[in-house]
């Protein structure tokens, strides 16, 4: 069965038909054609499909696409504006928080949440704060890095 | 912690921490990975396996499933080659689907190609299999027992590899020695967890075969796809986008590969094929389980005499690269302390469970738990610190190992002193409260594999370099994969300090069989130093002839002018300087493309007896490691407080994503020191094939890090580099298992160190002195 379902996906309107048992995840890859949000586990473990709905992180694939209707969805594809990067993404640049890449806009979302809330996070506010996103690559360590320093940015 | 000590050297683009060049295409979105491209008309596939671990296949019926709607193929063994296959040439073991028999639950059996994902689980349910389950053998350490089923038919005893080695005399060292002890220890299976699970998309065109595949080595890829197809290499192109991480299990072709070229030839349509998590786990070729029996004698000051490793590996069903796996497990273990008898025995043995392979640090970070818990005790036996005793031992450079590795730059014995100093090592050791603990171990490992995984004459790596028409750029060419460890970048940096370019102005287009020279690509740690190699003589290549054109440009003798960050100028005289662009440009207009090639082989490494070249490398990393540990005595809970890492690696090209390796090593390590093992129930299930379950360490679990550097130049690569990569996982788990026994005085002799392993120590530890007290 599917449905008609209307949503804003970074900032634009979009309506679109849905079958109702398809996730968040799914519809943002295939219909919305946004490959930014990766698929790791399906299965929510992972982090790597990490949206914002109603600026709060998800895991899309935990999310049915129906659930979204009426919301906001912020991809990574969103964050960059007029090809200036967001401070969160310059600043996993800069410090050196990307390896592979598979889990960085997963990891980048979720920071955004977190410094959304609190531009100004401790080290273990930050590590809580990407506790549901998986790295296999960097240790994380420059990643809280890259989150601090943004805080520090976006606040200064 | 500590800064580059050879950043003060002369260089223009290596030896900084420029940003990664894939840095922004990451951050964005942009980047894509296999699983992310799709093509006009294409399929997908997926492949159907085995839910039992040892099975006899009675039948396979298909109709039902060709007859759903949407399926365009379903293929079982009568529809592919019946060669055997296997990334290593000495056992090839495996086929495309099994024919007679079922070795492992999620063994290959058959598969669908579809309109799409659904139809394709729909299309699996379909397909009849009628199966006679036979006795599995689960276990390895019973295996090889008569009566033991038998996995293979043509490896007797479940046997697949055998190995045994003596350098030296060991028993004559041993009735020498002042003491003598024997430890065992138990290792435990592992995954290597890449966050982008396995994706292949395969398209033919007039007979030729075109692959993308989340691949560490194309090379080796097209090799035996080229092969189990009769075809030429010519007509297999393999490639890769951005890869989500390898650690060694992206190594060797899948069943996505293999099976998606078959469905693709079969429908005329591309075929996009992945593995889901659980399939991940199933496929696995992560880590191999291992019983560690190690015994050495020491002289009174603890110096080693001589040591025999007696071990046994957990290999799966198959063999895939375990035969590496295995003679790497001995061969490295004398790399680290200098000894001259040495023995070492190995089974890998066959069992019903997923083929282990090759996992970061390769065949030898379980050993190196086992060995620095045992020299450990040997040191508290004779009451010589743990530091010490390593540092009396530690090997010296311009060494040859018992097995005849010839070591160049070793600074082991720095990285002790450091790590020592860093820790506060001498204030600490002995003087911690109880349930707090500081413990050591040291790593080393191989710069590249001295020969390839395949009998061939290749060279190991190939690069070339064009600068474009007007100047102002230039493209590296090479068959190196980056996976994330940053290869790219790295390469880039050496290819523009090489034409005396800059990096910022430096493009790449790597892994693609057909448009970047051969390399074999990202295992063994090889890259910095032999892709490296090659990528500094193609620019070495086009700096003589930027030369040659600016001399003639200026009027001056070649030899008088010189080239760095885009500059042209004579070493003579200071006014005379041209741009490199300017001189490029010109050097297009008169002679057409400005083009630089390199290639690198390595010389000819190791010795004569049988298995001598597993381990061989031109230069080798080493490393020293000091954790401080925190136990809850009431559970058992450990939490690792803070970890420091000293590593010998060589000149660094880029110090920002070398302690990027560093601390991934670490959280690797640390992921399998405490938390990490794949289980199976007694059937042969896997029963936590998830992340979650699995136990991958998140954010909150990861120590402090404070990583540091010995200054160090290795003759046999280019600028003096070495690997960092792999090497850095090798201390970790005995680190921790000291530190443990530190703050507690309990020996944990298996991994993982759980919680419950320490609670359960301390509590017969507690009941033996209370039995002693009465």
């Amino acid at each position: 069965m599917n449905k008609d379902i209307s949503l804003v996906v970074n900032g634009e309107a979009r309506y679109i038909n849905v079958p109702a048992d398809k996730t968040l995840l799914d519809m943002i890859r295939e219909d919305l054609n946004l490959k930014g949000t990766k698929k790791g586990c399906d299965a929510g473990d992972c982090g790597a499909c990490t949206v914002l709905l109603d600026a709060e992180p998800v895991n899309s694939c935990l999310v049915l696409a129906v659930e979204a209707a009426n919301k906001e969805v912020t991809t990574i594809e969103g964050l960059a504006k007029g090809g200036e990067l967001h401070p969160i993404q310059a600043a996993f640049i800069k410090h050196g928080a990307v390896q592979c890449g598979f889990c960085t806009p997963g990891m980048v979302l979720a920071a955004k949440a977190i410094l959304d809330k609190n531009p100004n996070p401790s080290v273990e506010e930050i590590k809580e704060g990407i506790a549901g996103n998986f790295c296999r690559c960097t240790g994380y360590k420059k990643i809280v890095d890259a989150v601090l320093a943004s805080g520090r940015n976006i606040q200064g | 912690m500590s800064e580059n000590t050879n950043a003060n050297k002369d260089y223009a683009v290596i030896g900084k921490s420029v940003p990664r060049i894939d840095g922004r295409e990451k951050v964005t979105g942009a980047a894509k990975y296999t699983g992310d491209l799709s093509f006009p008309n294409m399929l997908y596939g997926k492949i159907l396996t085995s839910p039992y671990a040892h099975a006899r296949i009675i039948s396979i019926d298909t109709v039902e499933a060709e007859k759903l709607p949407g399926v365009k193929a379903v293929i079982t063994h009568k529809d592919v080659p019946t060669l055997k296959y296997g990334i290593s040439p000495a056992r090839w073991d495996e086929n495309i689907f099994c024919i007679d028999k079922v070795r492992f639950v999620g063994d290959k059996v058959a598969a669908v190609a579809c309109i799409d994902e659904k139809t394709c689980y729909e299309a699996m349910k379909l397909i009849k299999v009628e199966y006679e389950v036979l006795p599995a053998a689960l276990d390895f350490l019973t295996a090889m027992d008569e009566g033991q089923p038998q996995v293979h038919d043509e490896y007797p005893n479940n046997i697949n590899t055998e190995i045994h080695q003596e350098f030296g005399d060991v028993e004559q060292a041993f009735k020498d020695a002042h003491y003598v002890r024997t430890d065992r220890f138990l290792g435990q299976r592992t995954y290597h967890s890449p966050i982008e699970p396995h994706s292949a998309i395969s398209m033919w065109q007039d007979g030729k075969l075109t692959i993308y595949s989340s691949t560490q080595s194309p090379h080796y890829f097209q090799h035996y796809i080229a092969r189990e197809f009769d075809m030429k290499m010519g007509d297999v192109r393999v490639l890769k986008t951005y890869v989500g991480g390898g650690f060694g299990g992206k190594l060797e072709p899948t069943g996505l590969e293999f099976a998606g070229a078959v469905l693709a030839r079969i429908t005329g349509r591309p075929v996009k094929m992945f593995y889901d998590r659980h399939e991940m786990f199933a496929h696995n070729r992560g880590r191999h389980a291992q019983y560690m029996e190690i015994t050495t004698g020491v002289d009174k000051d603890g110096k080693i005499l001589g040591c025999h490793a007696n071990f046994k590996m957990d290999g799966g069903a198959y063999t895939s690269l375990g035969i590496a796996s295995a003679y790497y497990a001995g061969a490295l273990l004398p790399l680290t302390y200098e000894f001259d008898n040495y023995k070492f025995d190995m089974f890998r043995v066959y069992t019903n469970l997923p083929a282990c392979g090759a996992q970061r640090g390769h065949g030898a970070p379980q050993p190196k738990y086992a060995f620095e818990c045992h020299l450990d005790e040997i040191a508290k036996d004779l009451g010589i610190d743990p530091i010490e005793i390593r540092i009396r031992n530690a090997r010296r450079p311009n060494t040859v190992t018992p097995n005849e590795f010839g070591v160049n730059s070793c600074e082991i014995k720095s990285c002790l002193e450091m790590a020592r100093d860093m820790s506060g090592w001498v204030e600490k050791k002995g003087k911690l409260p109880k349930g707090r603990g500081i413990g050591v171990a040291t790593g080393s490992f191989v710069s590249g594999a001295g020969y390839p995984i395949y009998r061939t004459n290749l060279p190991h790596a190939a690069a070339m370099i064009k600068v474009a028409e007007d100047g102002t750029a230039a493209t590296l060419y090479t068959g190196a994969v980056d996976i994330g460890q940053g290869s790219d970048t790295v390469l880039s940096q050496m290819a523009a300090e090489a034409m005396g370019f800059v990096y910022e102005q430096m493009k790449i287009v790597a892994a693609d069989t057909e448009t970047t020279p051969h390399d074999f690509g990202a295992y063994a740690s090889r890259q910095t130093l032999m892709s490296g190699a090659a990528v500094k003589q193609a620019g070495e290549e086009i700096k003589a002839q930027l030369l040659d054109m600016a001399a003639v440009i200026l009027q001056r003798d070649p030899s008088d002018l010189e080239v760095k960050a885009g500059v042209i100028y004579s070493r003579t005289d200071s006014s005379v300087t041209l741009s490199f662009a300017d001189a490029a440009k010109e050097f297009f207009v008169r002679r057409g493309p400005l083009v630089g090639k390199g290639s690198y082989a390595p010389p000819k490494l190791g010795g004569k007896f049988k298995g001598a070249a597993v381990g061989t490398s031109p230069a080798y990393s080493f490393c020293a490691q000091i954790s401080e540990v925190q136990i809850d005595e009431e559970t058992g809970v450990i939490d690792v407080l803070d970890v420091w890492d000293v590593h010998d690696c060589g000149m660094v090209i880029n110090p920002g994503l070398l302690h990027g390796q560093v601390h991934g090593a670490l959280y690797m390590g640390l992921g399998e020191s405490i938390w990490e093992q794949v289980l199976f129930d007694k059937n042969g299930k896997l029963v936590n094939g998830n992340l979650g379950e699995y136990r991958l360490p998140t954010a909150l679990d990861m120590p402090r890090v404070h990583s540091g550097l010995i200054d160090s130049y290795e003759p046999a690569g280019p600028w003096g580099v070495k690997e960092v990569g792999e090497g850095s996982t090798n201390p970790t788990m005995g680190c921790f298992a000291n530190a443990i026994y530190d703050a507690m005085g309990v020996r944990i002799n298996s991994l993982p160190l759980t919680y419950e392993k320490v609670w359960k120590a301390l509590k017969e530890k507690r009941e033996l002195e209370q039995k002693q007290n009465k």
